[in-house]
């Protein structure tokens, strides 16, 4: 029996058009299949979470997703985060409306920090997800390296260090940090664990590590090394390479206490 | 019909869409009279203690008279704490006082390993302690989804504990008064039979 929080799994559906599809380096999407059969998938394996990221975020397809959203949370008991461009309140409450337990911030979360709080204010702190896109860069102001935000989709470098962002993020209400390393993103040669702990350590609450799973060593690493609350991924899952259950047994063997 | 209490803190949507996969028929009270059609009584929520001063003297009277006339009542998160006498989250707005004891904030910092984080947010198990018909048919051992940073105490009314860092009250059961400080409408499988076995009482 589990005596300590779980180490949560997240699966990421990457949606456009209503189809889920998955990148590399957040470039060169292709097709990965039909949302609500996915997370039906998932859920079976025991997924602790399910995150809906719309990845073309354009005005006249918002109701597609809304629709996408409502498919998948018709049938499912577990939490269920909407992202990509959010941009405003009513943005918000249309995900929320649709079924989403949590938003997730992104560029709307950078331009117009408010909104955090606005948001933590009238869902709560436990429905704001302040995700930050970053990578390794030299550091003009310090000297050396550090953790470069990017916004856009990682197109637009927002001159922000990922672990102060992260603290301010906190301050402003959010209730977690979902940390996806650009450099990793789509690449299976594992999370980037030394920028997930700086920022773990940085903050109280919640991280979620995103970027980089290519095998079952990852996640060890990201929870152990990485410090990490939560790991999320997507193409892993998504062509069936492994099941969330078999990670999970992986996990639990390493001694990492997960849900199963 | 379930009156499902809608005070403003959190969004209903996830918690009626799981009482209407159980087979609940759940309507949202505008009124306190309207709760005279109420079989049950369901006080969800999340958020900030003092978001509980929204249910006013009315609204109070009005619960404690179905709960009189027999018709059980269960808190769900922040709605749980309010079972309770009050909160060191709002230290001068009471809670409904149905519970004795007063909820805290968890520590696990000071009082257990140094690496743990508030909020507690995730799966974590229950250790049920007690036999009530709330627990009815969930496994030992089940895990469920939280996310809160204030806990209610162990009392005689516990029947499951939860730890993080230290030990509190995660399901409570007194009579008709039954509460959970988990998201049982996140929970999968085993919240839902939580719900159902509430759905079982006031029916």
């Amino acid at each position: 029996m589990g005596v300590v929080l779980s180490k949560r799994i997240i699966a990421c559906l990457d949606v456009r058009d209503g189809q889920v599809v998955k990148g590399i380096n957040f470039e060169g999407l292709k097709n990965a299949g039909d949302p609500a059969e996915l997370a039906r998938r998932y859920n079976r394996e025991l997924i602790d979470e399910l995150v809906i990221l719309d990845v073309t975020a354009t005005l006249e397809r918002r109701r597609a997703l809304a629709d996408t959203i409502r498919a998948v949370a018709r049938e499912l008991f577990i939490p269920l985060t909407v992202g990509g461009g959010i941009r405003t309140e009513a943005d918000a409450a249309a995900a929320v409306e649709a079924g989403a337990d949590k938003v997730s911030l992104n560029t709307a979360a950078v331009s117009n920090p408010p909104l955090i709080t606005t948001l933590a204010g009238r869902y709560g702190s436990q429905a704001v997800i302040v995700a930050i896109d970053a990578k390794r860069a030299p550091d003009t102001r310090r000297g050396g390296e550090h953790y470069s935000v990017y916004v856009r989709s990682g197109q637009t470098g927002a001159d922000l260090d990922a672990v102060e962002w992260a603290r301010e993020a906190e301050a402003r209400g959010a209730g977690e940090i979902l940390l996806t390393s650009i450099d990793r993103d789509g690449t299976k040669v594992g999370f980037d664990c030394e920028m997930t702990a700086a920022v773990s350590r940085a903050v109280s609450i919640p991280v979620i590590a995103s970027g980089g799973a290519g095998t079952l060593e990852h996640f060890v690493h990201v929870f152990t090394t990485g410090q990490a609350d939560a790991a999320l991924a997507a193409s892993i899952f998504h062509y069936a390479e492994t099941s969330v259950l078999s990670l999970k047994e992986h996990l639990r063997a390493h001694g990492i206490p997960v849900r199963i | 019909m379930i009156a499902l209490i809608d005070y403003g803190a959190g969004n209903l949507t996830s918690v009626k869409k799981a009482l209407a996969t159980i087979g609940a028929d759940v309507f949202v009270p505008t009124t306190p009279e309207d709760l005279t059609r109420a079989s049950g009584v369901i006080v969800p929520g999340v958020g900030h203690f003092d978001a509980t001063r929204a249910i006013d003297a009315g609204w109070t009277a009005a619960i404690l008279e179905r709960l009189g006339e027999g018709r059980p009542l269960f808190g769900i998160c922040l709605g749980m704490q309010w079972l309770f006498e009050g909160s060191d989250e709002a230290p001068d707005c009471p809670g409904l006082g149905v519970l004795g004891g007063r909820c805290y904030r968890l520590s696990p910092g000071e009082r257990g390993p140094g690496n743990l984080k508030v909020p507690h947010v995730g799966w974590n198990a229950l250790h049920l302690t007690n036999s009530a018909s709330i627990i009815e048919a969930v496994p030992r051992g089940a895990q469920v989804y939280f996310t809160h940073s204030y806990v209610a105490p162990i009392t005689g009314d516990t029947v499951a504990e939860t730890e993080h860092g230290e030990r509190f009250a995660s399901i409570v059961q007194r009579g008709q008064v039954a509460g959970v400080q988990f998201h049982p409408e996140k929970s999968g499988e085993v919240g839902l039979t939580i719900l159902r076995n509430f759905i079982e009482v006031a029916r």
